[in-house]
């Protein structure tokens, strides 16, 4: 096979080289950030505007911020702070310059990490979600044809999740529907369901972007004390969403459904498969509704973002592993402007031909996101 | 398949647990009679992690008559100890002790259990080791009952439970931790919760499918948390074994954590070497269920990526059923590490029982 191995040049990954066609890039997670909270003001009407400020955001959680801190800098960036001042990822002009030009981003999602999605009061939370939404088209979208925009909804109040839903899904700058992960409910569950059949109905995607807040311990095991521990359960509440929606049947009711699960990992995958493959076969009694073995679910229904990219002392074992989960399901993530951002030109440390290469850089995501 | 060949060290049997009738016997005068008195022994209190009935809980030709599986020590003799020649079987019960929200009912009932476990199944088989169990959640009477069986070399570890009040790194869970070092006694995870706590970070699943599935992210969890808090760094002679946590999920798990902690090493600075490093040395894990690949040479390079051919322990989860026939052993085991896997593991981390 034609293979290249994609080693560490800077550049603009998604620019033709001279005399080829352009493989495109397509970032499926980038954060746009409120230069102050007071952006989001001209999308809330006086009775929120007050509320939020007097009030603020009622979740559950005993300090504003996460009390998993990250290091300086908010878990962003350093040089990722607009030289015109406000946080990361909040001034259009430099993430441009930064990285839609550096690196050829062809076609970028925006992922808006909002308390919206899962506030409690339920009207606040339908004035925050429509905000974020217009906040998007009028404050992005609208400059940058590269970025498209997520619908937030708020899972727990399914009716105006639908509504949200059906407001914005016609509207060409929205590519998909972003769902923070951590519900009240295990993901899978019926009350859940209008969601997904609002997705199906317009054809679009469920992005689920780790993050949110609900109450529940980030693990089994419990509340973790580190960063270093609650990041990794991430992978874990991954893990748990696949698991729900899949022996809840969800597949089988919306047959169409595709689900982008971002910045969880994707090295869980096969045995993730392989462990409800085996126990379903032995408990399959309990979920009669569950007809096929689950790993055909999750191969059929899901695609994964590559960051943070898993890294062996081996690169090979990292190709294998994109073998067993299938090449089409892994799309392209930065996370810019996070931290622990992935450098398309660095992410790929192993041998990868120029059609895996195009397929997880840009055709994977356009099937999952249903991109031109 | 291969056939587990006379003389391996089954790290995983599940002798069926007795109801606090059968208990009374080995209880103080106090707990004797308050059970009685308040009705608690004529409650149900069989764990609902594991029922009866579900196929996962009995293979159908492990099953007795009448009772639950693993009642009958003839059966478990004869299938078990006899039926894959097995020189050691570590006997670990599951029981309402594990599970109580009062301390000192849960250490009486612990101390009970641990009695009758040496009374009713060690005695009567010189194969059999047993695993104490201990209120975790009141480390002083935990460490009390460690020192109070410690004499007794049939006891090899100390059980919990995958999911309890808090993660197992946290620092009241280290007077326990010392003892178990101190008598060289290995501390065993077994899958199960208190359910303090929901199985996972999305609330509570509808099906037991998925908290079974569960599981193996509260084991990842609880590794992690043992790792952060730098419990093998104080306890460098500690061995956590994972007992029933399937093992298929560990490269890419170690991937994962070695790549977060060179990120955010400074939030941890006692943690002084790799996640993996510490996970090669201390953490064995059993290899029932193997939650295995459809193609064996897959589970072959599982077994290669775990960068150690230390860490995985021999075990049928007699009566649990996760196998057929005699085939303990999954295919695509690489054939290089079955002599460390069958005996040499164990060995090493269980050294109490070269002690007996």
């Amino acid at each position: 096979m034609d293979s290249t191995t994609l080693t560490p040049q800077a550049g603009a990954v998604g620019q033709p080289a001279k005399g080829q066609q352009s493989p495109g890039l397509i970032d499926c997670d980038i954060h746009p950030a409120l230069r102050t909270p007071a952006d989001l003001d001209r999308f809330l009407s006086v009775r929120w505007r007050e509320h939020r400020k007097t009030f603020g955001d009622h979740v559950r959680r005993a300090t504003k911020a996460w009390i998993y801190h990250r290091m300086d800098n908010h878990g962003m960036r350093l040089d990722a702070m607009p030289p015109g001042g406000g946080p990361a990822a909040s001034d259009l002009d430099f993430m441009r310059q930064q990285h839609l030009d550096a690196y050829g981003v062809t076609l970028g999602v925006l992922q808006p990490l909002s308390s919206a999605a899962y506030v409690r009061s339920r009207e606040y939370s339908a004035a925050l979600c429509r905000a974020m939404n217009e906040w998007q088209v009028e404050d992005w979208t609208r400059h940058e044809k590269r970025l498209k925009a997520s619908i937030v909804v708020n899972p727990e109040f399914p009716e105006d999740a639908v509504r949200e839903i059906d407001h914005w899904a016609d509207h060409p700058d929205f590519v998909q529907i972003t769902v923070p992960p951590r519900t009240s409910d295990p993901l899978g569950r019926q009350s859940y369901w209008p969601i997904f059949e609002a997705a199906e109905r317009h054809d679009m995607a469920i992005g689920l972007h780790v993050g949110g807040v609900n109450g529940h311990p980030s693990g089994g095991a419990g509340w973790p004390s580190y960063y270093l521990e609650e990041h990794q359960t991430n992978a874990h509440t991954a893990q748990a969403i696949v698991t729900s929606m899949v022996i809840e049947g969800v597949f089988e009711r919306f047959r169409h459904l595709r689900v982008v699960m971002i910045e969880g990992g994707f090295g869980w995958v096969p045995p993730l498969s392989w462990r409800l493959d085996k126990h379903w076969q032995r408990l399959r009694a309990e979920v009669p509704h569950v007809k096929r073995p689950p790993s055909e679910y999750v191969r059929e229904h899901f695609w994964f973002s590559t960051q943070p990219m898993e890294e062996s002392t081996n690169p090979q074992d990292i190709a294998e592993l994109f073998d067993w989960i299938g090449w089409d399901r892994l799309v392209f993530a930065s996370d810019y402007p996070h931290w622990d951002f992935d450098d398309p030109n660095y992410v790929f440390r192993t041998k990868v031909s120029p059609e895996q290469k195009r397929m997880v850089l840009r055709d994977n995501a356009r099937a999952a996101f249903r991109l031109p | 398949m291969t056939t587990v060949p006379s003389g391996a060290i089954d790290c995983d049997i599940h002798p069926a647990t007795p109801g606090l009738r059968a208990l009374l016997p080995y209880l103080d005068e106090y707990w004797a009679d308050a059970i009685v008195a308040r009705g608690i022994d004529r409650q149900n209190l069989d764990l609902t992690s594991y029922p009866s009935n579900t196929p996962l809980a009995g293979r159908p030709d492990w099953r007795p008559e009448k009772g639950a599986p693993g009642t009958s020590f003839e059966m478990l003799k004869a299938q078990a100890l006899d039926g894959f020649g097995t020189r050691y079987a570590i006997c670990n019960p599951i029981h309402v002790a594990q599970v109580l929200a009062n301390d000192y009912m849960a250490a009486a009932l612990c101390r009970a259990m641990n009695d009758w476990l040496a009374k009713e199944w060690l005695d009567r088989d010189a194969r059999l080791r047993g695993s104490i169990l201990v209120p975790m959640q009141a480390s002083e009477l935990a460490v009390e009952e460690i020192e109070r069986l410690a004499g007794d070399k049939r006891f090899v570890q100390v059980l919990t439970l995958a999911m309890g009040e808090q993660p197992l790194g946290k620092r009241a869970y280290w007077p326990i931790y010392a003892a178990a070092e101190k008598h060289q006694l290995a501390i065993g995870i077994h899958a199960g919760s208190m359910y303090r706590h929901a199985p996972t970070s999305v609330g509570w699943p509808s099906f037991y499918l998925e908290d079974y599935v569960a599981q193996s992210q509260a084991f990842q969890d609880q590794l992690l948390s043992l790792v952060s808090e730098g419990v093998f760094v104080k306890y460098p002679a500690l061995k956590v074994v994972l007992i029933e946590s399937g093992f298929t999920w560990l490269p890419s798990y170690i991937w994962r954590a070695d790549k977060t902690w060179r990120g955010v090493r400074m939030e941890v600075p006692w943690v002084n070497r790799a996640p993996s490093e510490f996970l090669h040395e201390n953490v064995r894990l059993t290899i029932q269920p193997t939650d295995a690949p459809p193609d064996p040479k897959q589970l072959t390079r599982i077994c290669e990526q775990i960068g150690s051919d230390r860490m995985l322990l021999f075990s049928t989860d007699y009566p649990h059923w996760q196998f057929d026939g005699d085939e303990a052993i999954p295919q695509g085991l690489p054939a290089s590490m079955m002599q460390n896997i069958l005996v040499d593991n164990a060995l090493e981390t269980y050294p109490r029982l070269s002690q007996h």
